[in-house]
């Protein structure tokens, strides 16, 4: 992916993230996660439904990395099943981590695959998607 | 000024977290390497001459320190950690003792967790004074919170975020005829401004060597002799008893009795340097300078229309502000890109937020060896309509 190509979807994603604000409806799951090496905070609700995710819906303050992925984490998630996202999560962190992954099935969180030069970015590029990992993982 | 002294300013560092830690000058590490090649013995444990040397120069450090902070006697300082131990220590070892269920502590939603935090522990009913409208905390406001249950003011000398210097001669005046304690947090006032326990009659204080250009893990803890006799040991071990059997234990005299076990002693060795380092540029001539340096930037910050600043008119020496419709944490970021180091974030104060309504905020933080063109770079890198975009790093 160009490099301005990833900016602009990584500042869309910030300025106007998908489904943030929270339903405060208990058939969704609710999480939270601090960061304990930064600032960001992320309260997570998600719906799961027959082994699909229904829904998933954020609220919190945190850098335009940690924000953007989790917007767009959002996008690619929401209607899959339970497994294929965790596939996705377990591939798109095998990125940020700088090991093999398979690129096919990340789409727009590609935007972020080099932020594995950035030690200080890592942390916040997978903040979100360890909150809904963490839900998917017991429930 | 003086920024031979220090080896890190020969990068091209910009240096702006002083509010976290202050750099280190040469003559401190100089002393830490003596004590490691010269006199490595612990302090108080063995009678041969080497340890003596060191035992003397541990105390002499102790009187360094009561001159610094003008106590009547040396016997009104413990060696700890740091603030937060010194804190700690004067809640959990005077005030869970001293205070019942019906006592109130006064603080204000400015103060750093580490006062906040073990008042809250202690389950004593607390109060919060209110803030000024540019955030500064008056005596006005902590007045208006007195009952005749209040025991304790509890508020930093200077707060580390919004930087307001608050006038505790007066505070502790208007205390001492209520009959309330005062506990002064100096972490960021030691080395920034004077500091006189006795002229300004403060009960309990609390101060870190390693925020005036100190080592780390080094901390002060004043009381006032009456006070000090009266604080119980929350740590016990070695160095602390004169002698305990299976039913009685013997401690020591204060101030011995408060520091158990092993102490950081090449750490207050080089306290007694950093304080004749201090004495030596003098503690006016610093507040002034930073005084200056800090008018001066924002004065040119103000001028950029992409910033909110939040303690535009205060004594100390931080800025707190956020560029327009960036995260903090972005911005400190894009400005480590430039080299300038600054912080992000609540700055250990979770609670100033519900005043100020902004969480997360990026302060800069001034200290006498910082500059006129540290400051231009600063204004310069911010001068930019695309932080945000350039912190990304992509
Ligand atoms: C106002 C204030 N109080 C207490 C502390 C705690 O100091 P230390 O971490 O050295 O114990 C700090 C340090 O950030 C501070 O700024």
């Amino acid at each position: 992916m160009d490099s301005n190509i990833k900016r602009e979807l990584i500042l869309d994603n910030f300025n106007y993230p998908n489904n943030k604000g929270l339903t405060n409806d208990p058939s969704y799951i609710k999480k939270s996660n601090k960061n304990p090496s930064c600032i960001d905070h992320f309260d997570i609700e998600l719906k799961i439904e027959d082994g699909i995710v229904k829904d998933i819906r954020f609220d919190g303050e945190a850098c335009a990395i940690a924000t953007s992925s989790l917007s767009i984490a959002i996008h690619r998630f929401i209607g899959k099943s339970k497994e294929e996202v965790l596939n996705i999560i377990d591939n798109y962190k095998k990125m940020v981590n700088e090991e093999e992954y398979d690129s096919s099935i990340l789409e727009d969180l590609l935007a972020f695959d080099e932020i594995y030069l950035q030690e200080s970015r890592k942390t916040c590029a997978t903040l979100g998607v360890n909150i809904i990992e963490d839900i998917l993982e017991n429930n | 000024m003086h920024r031979d002294d220090f080896n890190i300013l020969n990068t091209n560092i910009i240096y702006f977290d002083n509010g976290a830690t202050s750099l280190k000058p040469k003559c401190v590490t100089d002393s830490i390497n003596k004590y490691y090649s010269e006199y490595p013995m612990n302090a108080h444990r063995g009678d041969y001459n080497l340890s003596m040397l060191t035992s003397n120069l541990y105390e002499k450090s102790r009187d360094k320190v009561k001159e610094f902070i003008n106590a009547k006697s040396s016997k009104e300082i413990v060696f700890t950690s740091g603030a937060t131990e010194s804190l700690n220590m004067i809640i959990n070892g005077y005030f869970k003792h001293a205070l019942n269920s019906n006592d109130e502590v006064i603080l204000s939603k400015s103060e750093h967790a580490s006062l906040i935090l073990p008042f809250m522990e202690l389950g004593v009913k607390i109060k919060y004074a209110d803030l000024d409208e540019d955030y500064k905390l008056s005596l006005d406001n902590i007045s208006q919170k007195v009952t005749n249950n209040t025991k304790v003011i509890a508020l930093s000398h200077i707060s580390n975020v919004i930087g307001d210097k608050r006038d505790i001669k007066s505070i502790c005046e208007f205390a001492h005829k209520n009959n309330i304690l005062v506990v002064v947090d100096a972490a960021q006032s030691l080395g920034h401004t004077l500091v006189d326990v006795t002229d300004m009659d403060i009960d309990f204080l609390a101060g870190s060597a390693h925020k005036f250009c100190g080592p780390m893990g080094v901390g002060i803890l004043y009381a006032k002799e009456e006070l000090m006799k009266n604080i119980k040991p929350v740590t016990t071990g070695g160095g602390v008893t004169s002698s305990f059997r299976e039913d009685e234990i013997v401690y020591k005299d204060y101030p011995f009795n408060l520091e158990a076990g092993t102490r950081n002693v090449p750490g207050v060795i080089a306290l007694a340097d950093t304080i004749d380092y201090i004495n030596s540029i003098g503690v006016n001539t610093i507040e002034e300078y930073v005084s200056d340096l800090r008018k001066y930037l924002i004065t040119k910050l103000s001028k950029l229309d992409n910033l909110d600043i939040y303690n535009k008119d205060i004594d100390g020496s931080t800025i707190i502000f956020n560029v327009k419709g960036v995260f903090a944490q972005d911005t400190s970021l894009y400005l480590d890109k430039k080299n300038i180091c600054v912080r992000s974030g609540d700055h250990c104060d979770k609670m100033l937020h519900e005043v100020t309504g902004v969480k997360n905020t990026v302060r800069v933080s001034l200290y006498f060896y910082n500059t006129i063109e540290e400051c231009d770079k600063l204004v310069e890198a911010l001068d930019n309509k695309n932080i945000l975009e350039e912190s990304l790093g992509i």
